[in-house]
């Protein structure tokens, strides 16, 4: 049975090739608003503010899973941004430097909680075992995932809480927010094998708490977020 | 290539990264292990259904963008001048 298309999906894309070799997406907008803004125009910075709150906001919210706190952290973000921003050399994006500065307030806050996530999942698959199991539903052509529904995206969020803070924070900034492995290394310091390994491993919980979804054996917890 | 193989590969697989003599390998294995098809659909399936939750968020609350605004105003010198 082969369910893929004759030149299959897996080949790199150019614009994948591109993005692997190449260097950071700037944005001439970016870079001329941060001269003006260096040159003390404030204005120019609540244009940058304007433009980059909403996805520093969502990376921060999906990220504590707790409103009061992705605000907190969305004001410490662009202040400390405001304060570096004369330090800012152009060797990464603008975006990838303000997302780095949003992701280590985030990491720096979830440590002061001083909490342990204990995650659980029924039977989860042994990826470290001798072999795959025999039986795996394929519940990727369910109807309910045809159209963007509340509850699809109720399952996504409680699933993203239930990830360990080290995959959390790879899988937000690659699926989620959309940065190219080499990006997400230089933010969280670490080599590009790194960041494929643990999004792979971040991927395969996803996915087992999906299938755990669509077999019934995960109920989501109505909780209230964090505070 | 064999199931675990294919486990190892399977990132790289759906990030369309990964070298096209592998692909073929995959693609072959594929074509003789319903287990792993449907490891591989589910495993798309997840990582699409992030890809289309990001698209949707491009907005935010008003009052967080407001309490924002005020506070860089209060905290960075040159805001009011």
């Amino acid at each position: 049975m082969n369910l893929f298309p004759p030149n299959g999906i897996g080949y790199m894309s150019k614009d994948a090739r591109a993005k692997a070799a190449g260097t950071p997406a700037q944005s001439e907008e970016d870079l001329a608003l941060i001269s003006r803004v260096n040159g003390g125009d404030y204005g120019a910075f609540e244009r940058l503010v304007r433009k980059y709150e909403a996805r520093v906001y969502h990376h921060c919210l999906k990220f504590l899973n707790s409103q009061e706190d992705a605000e907190d952290v969305l004001q410490d973000t662009f202040l400390q941004a405001y304060r570096s921003l004369s330090g800012f050399r152009g060797e990464a994006a603008f975006s990838t430097w303000l997302m780095k500065i949003a992701t280590n307030n985030c990491l720096m806050r979830i440590r002061k909680r001083k909490k342990v996530d204990i995650v659980s999942i029924d039977k989860p698959i042994d990826y470290d075992g001798s072999h795959l199991p025999r039986e795996i539903v394929d519940w990727s052509k369910n109807p309910s995932l045809m159209s963007a529904n509340d509850e699809i995206r109720e399952v996504l969020d409680y699933t993203i809480s239930l990830l360990p803070e080290d995959k959390r924070v790879v899988l937000i900034l690659k699926d989620l927010e959309g940065f190219s492995n080499i990006e997400i290394g230089e933010m969280l310091g670490m080599s590009v094998a790194a960041v494929k390994s643990r999004l792979h491993r971040a991927r395969l919980f996803m996915r087992d708490a999906l299938s755990a979804y669509f077999e019934g054996t995960l109920k989501l917890a109505k909780t209230e977020p964090e505070r | 290539m064999n199931c675990l193989d294919i486990l190892e590969k399977i990132g790289d697989y759906v990030d369309k990264e990964l070298d096209p003599t592998l692909c073929v390998e995959i693609e072959k294995h594929l074509e003789d292990c319903d287990p792993c098809v449907a490891f591989v659909n589910t495993l798309k399936k997840t990582v699409e259904l992030f890809n289309r939750a990001k698209i949707s968020e491009n907005s935010i609350p008003e009052p967080v963008s407001s309490k924002l605004r005020g506070f860089l105003k209060e905290n960075i010198s040159t805001a009011g001048e």
